[in-house]
């Protein structure tokens, strides 16, 4: 195919009407985000546990879905194992000194084999939005956007005052300054845990609302799930210092992030529209990222740089040769 | 109110680098006793201070607060009974957080943290009056992130919220070494006044012989790894310079033909 007949094949109408799809899984991704920026940002880990409580959050929901469970409490117990999934790794982490990279990649390599055991060792289970009744589905998009955009602001709203209690700001200060945390009496071993515990909880809760969106929970569903996650609050935190450049509150950071998911969604969904194979998804994902974790760098280095630097001492000697 | 019994702890044992930091360490102070540290670089001065606030246990050797026998206790557990500042004033505040957040912080050393709200309104107006104390200017930037601030007022803000509690010990670990000497006359002096208002218990180390002589009820010089001068009352208040590089001299065993060595005028 040439540029010209990729071009003529492109019909407007087409993205559009892929549009609301892409947002719905997007606030979803949003979601798991929120997770994300638990650890990432206010804990300073990265954690890659998620890849795999992602997975878990979906295959407990779908297999309580089938069992008869009715979809809000199958989700809540996958917010548990989500809990649980965090705690192994907050676990290995502060008690048995693992570093904490190390223990994500291990209690997710360990989840695998856990995920295929909820999922009574099928790679895919599919529940049938005409048999159970669920949250969201993928059948009614404009729906599904309404809850997930409901439960994300709900979410969004415990999750500051949370953050605004004691314990919150202790994992804060944790985050923040692991030193003066010890010396104000902050067990900070105890906050990682609950902290990863956490966030976990919210990628499980994701991964829940991703398995009734799309009907089935998959073993490989979670497969870079820490990616996008991180794409999401990337993107989510370029746009938010942009539109607010005097300062920000915490709802709004937060609020942020889950656009992040969002307009990460909606690129994919050109990418797709634009014929791209989907195979090329992870290169672009992977691009995306570098993109924007690079903005923040790269606008720094234009208010100050030894470029510039040199620049301006040319200019200052007055065109004067270089050694004169 | 802080009794060190035969405290001994060596760095790297059974290896090349082995450092015997504490030597079987006696320390005895008085509740109301502001004590300043001096000693040349690798005397254990930190070392003493970090084994009294519980950064890593120490090897043998008991350390009770106020009657407590703290030895065993984690670092976090032993943050209620001590306030601290240390020398990089990064270290003893959170920068991502308001500066109202960071005293909030503070203030519940030592304390349950539940779900109540990290900081309450009486707490603001609190922490405001505290605030102008510094005389800082920092009671109208309330909810400014630490980050932002110098390093000065981060070490006053440290100061600040080391002393809110009224802790049984207060350890000053070369709190104005990395400041500018006129902003570190400044936090000095708000240091005197916190102790003395307060009726706190301190161990101050410096490395600027003249701080140590002005500053403090009782002075102590060690050497490695030991205390090998103390002095207090009348005999602290007549110690010159002169006095103390010769009693390090005949003491340590060495001569010095200058103070540089042992410190800094």
């Amino acid at each position: 195919m040439t540029t010209g007949t990729v071009f003529a094949s492109l019909s407007l109408p087409n993205l559009i009407s892929r549009m609301p799809g892409g947002i719905a899984q997007g606030i979803i991704w949003g979601v798991m985000a929120l997770g994300v920026y638990i650890t990432f940002r206010l804990l300073d880990v990265a954690d890659l546990t998620v890849d795999g409580s992602f997975t878990t959050g979906g295959a407990v929901t779908v297999m309580l879905i089938l069992s008869g469970w009715p979809a809000w409490a199958a989700l809540l117990v996958a917010v548990l194992a989500g809990l649980l999934a965090g705690m192994v790794t907050g676990l290995l982490h502060t008690k048995l000194g693992i570093p904490a990279i190390l223990a994500g990649i291990l209690t997710q390599f360990a989840l695998y084999s856990i995920n295929l055991r909820i999922m009574g060792m099928s790679a895919n289970k599919p529940v049938n939005p005409d048999r159970y009744a669920l949250l969201l589905t993928s059948r009614t998009v404009p729906e599904a956007i309404l809850v997930g955009a409901l439960l994300a602001a709900a979410l969004i709203a415990v999750l500051y005052w949370y953050f605004g209690t004691e314990q919150g700001s202790a994992i804060r200060a944790t985050g923040s300054n692991p030193s003066m945390s010890r010396a104000q009496g902050i067990n900070i071993g105890h906050m990682k845990v609950l902290g990863l515990s956490l966030s976990n909880g919210l990628v499980a809760l994701s991964g829940g609302l991703m398995a009734q969106y799309q009907g089935f929970a998959d073993i490989n569903m979670g497969r870079g799930a820490i990616v996008i996650g991180l794409a999401a609050v990337i993107i989510g935190e370029v746009l938010c210092d942009a539109f607010f450049r005097k300062g920000w509150s915490f709802y709004t950071r937060l609020g942020f992030v889950v656009l992040g998911g969002v307009v990460y969604y909606i690129v994919m969904v050109i990418i797709l529209w634009l014929r791209l194979d989907s195979n090329d998804l992870k290169l672009f994902t992977a691009l995306l990222v570098a993109v924007f974790l690079a903005v923040p760098y790269l606008q720094a280095q234009r208010r100050s740089s030894f470029r510039l630097a040199g620049r301006n001492s040319a200019a200052a000697q007055g065109g004067r040769k270089e050694g004169n | 109110m802080l009794q060190l019994t035969q405290v001994s702890k060596t760095f790297n044992p059974g290896t090349i680098n082995e450092k015997k930091a504490l030597r079987e360490i006696d320390l005895h102070l008085k509740p109301g006793d502001f004590v300043t540290v001096i000693g040349g670089n690798g005397a254990g001065k930190s070392t003493m201070l970090n084994a009294v606030a519980g950064v890593w246990p120490v090897d043998s050797g008991a350390i009770h607060i106020d009657g407590m026998d703290v030895t065993g206790l984690q670092e976090h557990q032993r943050a209620q009974y001590i306030g601290r500042v240390f020398q990089d004033p990064m270290t003893g505040t959170a920068p991502n957080m308001q500066i109202v957040e960071n005293l909030a912080l503070a203030a519940r050393r030592g304390k349950k943290r539940g779900l109540r709200w990290g900081v309450t309104k009486a707490e603001r107006e609190e922490f405001g009056e505290r605030l102008k104390i510094l005389g800082l200017g920092l009671e109208d930037r309330m909810t400014a992130r630490v980050g932002l601030l110098s390093g000065g007022q981060r070490q006053a803000l440290t100061l600040l919220m080391a002393s809110l509690q009224r802790p049984k010990l207060l350890l000053l670990d070369e709190h104005t070494a990395a400041l500018d000497p006129a902003t570190a006359q400044k936090v000095l002096e708000l240091s005197d006044r916190i102790i003395r208002e307060s009726g706190l218990t301190a161990l101050m180390i410096t490395h600027n012989m003249k701080d140590a002589i002005e500053h403090g009820s009782r002075l102590i010089m060690m050497n490695e790894g030991q205390i090998i001068f103390d002095a207090e009352g009348e005999e602290k208040k007549k110690l010159t310079k002169k006095d103390l590089m010769d009693k390090f001299a005949e003491i340590a065993g060495m001569q010095l033909d200058s103070d540089e060595i042992l410190l800094t005028k």
